[in-house]
C-alpha cells in the first residue's frame, strides 16, 4: 500500500506531494459530501428548530413593540415577556397560516389555499433539488443549479410563446426542451469534467453567470422575446403550452406539482433500484473501486451532471409553464441557490428533497402573510433558511446545542468509525492521515479523523442502503 | 539520549498491532528496526511519537518515564519524526518550514523570520545539508525535501530521530546521501532508529538491527548477519503456511505477455518489455520486493493502466481494445492490492459489493437494456456465495465496512470467482490477513487453478509465493529476472530479487559466505554508474 521504491529505491515511487492541491481539495469535498448525505435526521430536525428560535430572536429584535417594552422592562418585566409572546405568536402562526392551512379565512376555499401556495413555490425547488442530490449522492457539488434552471426556463419559455401547436403536445415539447436545456448546461459541466478533470464547482459557478447574461441579452432580441416592446420581457407562454391547473382557476397550483411527484419516484428508482444509479453511487462513494470493477468513471460522472441538468432544467421549465408564464431577467430568482438548501435539508435522498422542497416552500409562502400581516420582513425567511444549511453543515455545532453526545468517545461506535477510516484509505487522505495508515495497522484509528453524523447513538448507521426509498 | 521500550503492546480491536515489544536505542546508535509490510514498525513509531497510546508497556527516555499525550510532547521531550510522506506544505518555503509549528516571534508577535532563517542556515552548515532555506519546498527533489524534514526535527533538538522508510522515496544517489547524513548525526551523538525493510540498506548503517513479525520481535542482531539471516527471520521461516495442493496439470498456453512496457504517472519506466506465459491450470507467482513493477503489470492487464508497448494475450485475443469492463466479461477475475481502497465500497452493503463488477448484466440486471436492478436475485446469490465462501457477517444488508478484513477479502474473491474465470489475477491476496483466512484464501486459488483457470498471483511475501507457486516468476526494477521452478530454494529467490539473474543466483547461493559481499558490491557498482 505504501509507495516504497524497490532495493535501493530504483523505481523511485511518485512523491506524496505530486498530489496537486485541486485533486486534494476535490477529495477532500467529496468525502464532505459523503458525510453531509449521513447526517442523521435528528440533526436535520433539530436544525430546523434552531432556526425558529434564531427567527425568534430577529422577530423580536425588529418589532417596535417589543422594543418599547424593553426600556420599561426592569419596572414591569412581564410586559416585556408578553409583548414578545404575542409578537412571536402573530409572526409565526401568520407564517403558518400562510404555508399550510388559514383557520382565519373567510372561506373553505381560501382556507386550504395557503397549502396550495406552499406545492407552488415548492415545485422548482423540489425539482431542482433532487437534480443536486443526485450530484451529491454522485460525490459532485453542483452548483449550477441556477444556471440549468434558467437554461430551462428559456428554452421552455421560448417554445411556449413562438410555436403554436396543438394543446397537449405543446406542452410536452416545452418541458422537453426545458429539460434539454438544462441537461446541455449540466453536461458541460460534466463533460468537461470527466474529459479534463475541471472542477465541477467552478465550471457550474461560472456557468451561472453565463445563463444570467445570456438570459439578458436573449430579452432584448426581437426575434427571442417577440413583443415588440423595449422591456426585457418575453411575450406570455401560449394556453396550449401551459401546465393545466388542477384546481380550478381560484388556485395557482398546477400540473407541475405532479411532474414534482413522479420525479421524486423517478429519481428515487434511478438511485436505488436502476444499474446506472448504482454506477452513481459507486463513484460517489468510492471512484477507485469503481473503476477497477469496470464503471466508466468519466461517462457516469458526465451522466450526472446531465441527468442533474435536466431535472433542473425542468424545474424552470415548471416554473415558467404554471407559474410566471413570461420570462423577466430575474425568473429563477435564487431558485437554483435554494435548491442546494433543499438538497442539503433532504440528505440527498428523493422523498427528503420532496419533504425539504415542500417545507422552504411553505416559509416562502407563508412569508409573504407574515409580512402582509404582522409586518414581519420576509427576509426573515431567508434568516431560517440560512441558519439551517449552517447548521446541517455543522453537525457537531447543533450536537454542542442540545448537549447531545458528541461523536467520539463512544467505544462501541468508535470502532464503526475506526473501520469506515479503514476503507478510506483514499488517496485525498490528509498526508498526516495517509502516514498513519501505511503503518500497517488494518484498524489504525487516528485522531481527528472522526466521522459526525455517522457516529451518534440513536441515529442510524451510514447507509445507502437500497431498502429505503430516501427515509 | 537512550530509547527504551519495555513491553510496549498496542492493540486496534481484535488485532495485536505491536505484541509486548521491548527495544533499547542507546545514544549515539543507529538502531534499525526491520520487518516486513504490515509487521507493526510504523505503528511503534507511532506510539514512541505520541500519536497512539500504548495499551501495556511503558517508554522510557534516559531510564525515566515518559507518556505522551500527543506529537509535541514527544517532540518537547526530544523525539523527532521524519515520516514516510512528508508532513510539509508545498508553497512554504524552507525556513518556513522548518518554523512551522514553533514560529520565533518578536515582540507584538511577528515572526522572526530572520531568527528561523539563522537556524536552518546553522543546522544545514553544521551537517553540510546544502538546502537553500528560500527555496519553495515543491521546487526542492525528494531527497532535499527530506532533508527539510530531518533540519526541522534537529531545529527542536530531537535527541532521538525516527525515520520511517526514508529510503521508500528515495534515488540511489539521494539514499547514499541520506546514509552518510545518519552517520553524522550518530557521530554527533543523535540517536537514529530507522525503520525498513530493505536488507541492504540495514547492513550498510545500522548499528544494531531488531527484527519485528507479525508485531512481535522475533530477533536482535548485528549488521553482520547476512541478508539471508535477516530475510529468515524478516519473513519467519519456522511458520509453515503450506496448504497442501496436488501437483499442477497444465495444460495448453492460454495468457501470454509479450514485450509489455508500462510508464508511471512520472514516465518513468516501471514494467520494463515484460515477457511471460502460463498455462491453464497452473499459478505463477510474481515475487519482488514491493514497487518492483508488480502493481503496475497487475493493474495493465486489468486495463486501467494502458502499457506504451507489448500486448497481453487471453486465449489469443488481444486484450489492447477491451474496456476495464469487457475484459471482466472475457473472464478476467481480479483481485485488487489495496482492498479498502480497489476491492469494496465500505458504504456498500455486502450484496451491493458482490456484484460489484456484475451489477449490470443478467442475472443481476433485468428489464430492457438491463436497466434495473434486481435485489432480490442479488440479495440471494450474496447469501448463497457467502455462506460457501465462510463470510463471518450479520446480515448480507449490512454495510461490508462492519466485516474484518479477512471477510471482505473473501466478499471480494467469492464475486470474482462466481464467474466462468479464463484468467484469475491477485494483487496480495492475503496483506493484512490473519493466519486463518490466509489459509483459506489459499485453498481457495488453489481451487480455482484445478478447475483449469491459469492464476497469476502478485505476492511480496515469499512464504506465499513458495506455497502457492507452481513456478515463481521474480520481479526486480520492472523486469522480469527469472522464472523458476517453485521448489527454488529461498537463497536464490533472495538473490533474484535483488536482481542477479536465476543461474548465477544458483551459483552464488552455493557458496554464500562470500556471495553476499560481491553481491552487495555489484549493486554499488551498478548505481554508482
Amino acid at each position: 500500500m505504501s509507495a516504497s521504491g524497490s532495493q535501493q529505491g530504483m523505481t523511485p515511487a511518485p512523491k506524496p506531494e505530486q498530489q496537486s492541491p485541486w485533486a486534494e481539495a476535490e477529495g477532500r469535498l467529496s468525502r464532505a459530501l459523503r458525510e453531509l448525505g449521513q447526517t442523521s435526521w435528528v440533526v436535520t430536525i433539530l436544525a430546523v428548530v434552531v432556526a425558529l428560535v434564531v427567527g425568534a430572536v430577529l422577530i423580536l429584535a425588529a418589532n417596535r413593540d417589543v422594543q418599547a417594552s424593553l426600556s420599561y422592562f426592569f419596572a414591569q418585566p412581564t410586559a416585556f415577556l408578553e409583548t414578545s409572546f404575542q409578537v412571536l405568536r402573530e409572526a409565526y402562526s401568520a407564517l403558518f397560516r400562510g404555508a399550510v392551512f388559514d383557520w382565519q379565512a373567510p372561506s373553505a376555499e381560501r382556507a386550504i389555499r395557503p397549502l396550495t401556495e406552499t406545492m407552488v413555490y415548492s415545485v422548482p425547488l423540489i425539482l431542482a433539488g433532487l437534480g443536486i442530490a443526485i450530484g451529491f449522492r454522485s460525490g459532485m457539488l453542483n452548483i449550477g443549479g441556477q444556471g440549468q434552471i434558467i437554461l430551462g426556463a428559456t428554452s421552455a419559455g421560448f417554445l411556449g410563446y413562438a410555436l403554436s401547436m396543438p394543446v397537449g403536445l405543446h406542452v410536452l415539447l416545452a418541458l422537453a426542451g426545458g429539460i434539454l436545456g438544462g441537461a446541455i448546461w449540466g453536461g458541460i459541466a460534466g463533460v468537461l469534467k470527466a474529459r479534463t478533470g475541471a472542477n465541477e464547482v467552478i465550471v457550474t459557478i461560472m456557468l451561472n453567470n453565463i445563463a444570467i447574461y445570456l438570459l439578458a441579452w436573449l430579452l432584448q432580441q426581437q426575434w427571442y422575446k417577440q413583443t415588440g416592446s423595449n422591456q426585457p420581457l418575453s411575450s406570455s407562454v401560449d394556453e396550449s403550452a401551459q401546465l393545466f391547473s388542477l384546481l380550478g382557476s381560484g388556485f395557482r397550483l398546477h400540473a407541475g406539482f405532479l411532474i414534482a411527484i413522479l420525479a421524486t419516484l423517478g429519481v428515487w428508482w434511478l438511485l436505488e433500484r436502476s444499474t446506472l444509479g448504482f454506477e452513481f453511487r459507486a463513484i460517489g462513494e468510492n471512484p477507485e473501486a469503481a473503476r477497477t470493477a469496470g464503471i466508466n468513471v468519466p461517462k457516469a460522472t458526465a451522466l450526472v451532471l446531465v441527468i442533474a441538468g435536466g431535472l433542473a432544467g425542468l424545474g424552470g421549465a415548471a416554473h415558467v409553464l404554471g407559474t410566471e408564464y413570461r420570462l423577466a431577467g430575474g425568473v429563477a430568482g435564487t431558485l437554483g441557490f435554494d435548491a442546494i438548501t433543499v438538497a442539503l435539508l433532504g440528505r440527498s435522498r428523493p422523498l427528503g428533497t420532496f419533504l425539504a422542497g415542500l417545507l422552504l416552500g411553505g416559509l416562502r409562502a407563508g412569508g409573504v402573510l407574515m409580512q402582509a400581516q404582522t409586518g414581519t420582513p420576509i427576509d426573515i425567511v431567508l434568516v431560517l433558511q440560512a441558519v439551517i444549511v449552517l447548521m446541517i453543515a455543522a453537525p457537531p455545532l447543533v450536537r454542542a446545542i442540545f448537549f447531545l453526545p458528541h461523536a467520539d468517545g463512544r467505544p462501541r461506535l468508535r470502532r464503526r468509525s475506526a473501520r469506515r477510516k479503514a476503507r478510506s484509505t483514499d488517496s485525498a487522505a490528509p498526508v498526516q492521515e495517509r502516514a498513519l495508515q501505511t503503518s500497517g495497522a488494518p484498524n489504525a484509528e487516528s485522531p481527528g479523523t472522526m466521522t459526525p453524523g455517522t457516529t451518534t447513538p440513536g441515529t442510524q448507521p451510514p447507509s445507502t442502503n437500497t431498502q429505503e426509498p430516501g427515509k | 539520549m537512550k530509547l527504551e521500550l519495555r513491553g510496549v503492546t498496542k492493540r486496534f480491536g481484535s488485532f495485536t498491532a505491536n505484541d509486548r515489544i521491548s527495544l533499547t536505542v542507546e545514544p549515539g546508535e543507529i538502531h534499525a528496526l526491520l520487518g516486513e509490510n504490515g509487521a507493526g514498525k510504523s505503528t511503534l513509531m507511532n506510539t514512541i511519537y505520541g500519536l497512539y497510546s500504548p495499551d501495556e508497556g511503558e517508554i522510557l527516555l534516559d531510564d525515566r518515564e515518559v507518556s505522551f499525550n500527543g506529537p509535541g510532547d514527544a517532540v518537547a521531550a526530544g523525539i523527532g519524526m521524519v515520516h514516510q510522506h512528508f508532513m510539509l506544505i508545498p508553497v512554504f518555503t524552507v525556513t518556513e518550514s522548518v518554523a512551522l509549528g514553533y514560529e520565533p516571534t518578536r515582540a507584538a508577535g511577528l515572526m522572526d523570520m530572520a531568527q528561523a532563517r539563522a537556524k536552518v542556515l546553522e543546522i544545514s552548515a553544521r551537517f553540510g545539508f546544502d538546502v537553500d532555506p528560500d527555496a519553495r519546498i515543491e521546487d526542492l527533489p525528494v531527497g532535499a525535501q527530506q532533508r527539510v524534514e530531518i533540519i526541522k526535527a534537529l531545529s527542536r533538538d530531537a535527541k532521538v530521530l525516527i525515520l520511517d522508510e526514508p529510503t521508500a522515496v528515495l534515488t540511489p544517489q539521494e539514499t547514499d546521501e541520506l546514509i552518510t547524513i545518519m552517520g553524522q548525526l550518530r557521530d554527533s551523538g543523535t540517536s537514529i532508529v530507522f525503520i525498513t525493510h530493505k536488507l541492504r540498506e540495514v547492513r550498510a548503517v545500522a548499528d544494531r538491527i531488531t527484527v519485528i513479525r507479525r508485531g512481535a520481535v522475533v530477533g536482535e542482531t548485528s549488521p553482520q548477519s547476512t541478508e539471508t539471516e535477516l530475510a529468515g527471520l524478516m519473513v519467519g521461516r519456522e511458520v509453515n503456511l503450506t496448504t497442501l495442493k496436488e501437483p499442477a496439470n497444465p495444460q495448453e498456453v492460454s495468457f501470454e505477455v509479450r514485450g509489455l512496457t508500462v510508464l508511471s504517472s512520472t514516465d518513468k519506466v516501471v514494467v520494463d518489455d515484460v515477457d511471460f506465459s502460463m498455462r491453464r491450470g497452473e499459478i505463477l507467482v510474481i515475487a519482488g520486493v514491493d514497487g518492483n513493477g508488480q502493481s503496475e503489470l497487475a493493474q495493465t492487464i486489468l486495463g486501467i493502466r494502458t502499457p506504451v508497448a507489448g500486448s497481453i494475450l487471453l486465449d489469443d485475443k488481444d486484450l489492447a481494445p477491451l474496456s476495464v469492463k469487457q475484459r471482466l466479461a472475457a473472464g478476467l477475475g481480479f483481485v485488487p492490492e489495496d482492498r479498502s481502497t480497489d476491492g469494496v465500497i465500505g458504504a456498500f452493503t455486502i450484496t451491493e459489493n458482490y456484484v460489484l463488477d456484475m451489477y449490470d448484466r443478467p442475472p443481476y440486471a433485468g428489464g430492457p437494456g438491463n436497466v434495473a436492478l434486481r435485489l432480490p436475485v442479488m440479495r440471494e446469490a450474496a447469501q448463497t456465495q457467502a455462506e460457501r465462501f465462510d463470510v463471518r457477517m450479520g446480515s448480507v444488508d449490512d454495510p461490508i465496512s462492519t466485516l474484518s478484513g479477512g471477510n471482505q477479502q473473501k466478499v471480494v474473491l467469492a464475486r470474482e470467482m462466481s464467474r466462468d474465470l479464463r484468467l484469475f489475477v491477485a494483487s496480495q491476496p492475503t496483506r493484512g490477513l490473519d493466519v486463518g483466512s490466509i489459509e483459506f484464501v489459499h485453498r481457495t486459488i488453489i481451487e480455482e487453478r484445478d478447475k483449469g483457470t491459469p492464476c497469476l498471483i502478485v505476492s511480496t511475501e515469499l512464504d506465499e509465493a513458495l506455497n502457492l507457486a507452481d513456478r515463481i516468476a521474480v520481479m526486480y526494477r520492472g523486469k522480469i529476472v527469472g522464472i523458476v521452478p517453485a521448489s527454488t530454494s529461498r537463497d536464490v529467490l533472495g538473490l533474484m530479487m535483488a536482481g542477479v539473474p536465476a543461474d548465477e543466483a544458483q551459483a552464488q547461493a552455493a557458496t554464500h559466505q562470500t556471495v553476499m559481499a560481491e553481491a552487495d558490491e555489484q549493486a554499488e557498482a551498478e548505481e554508482n554508474q
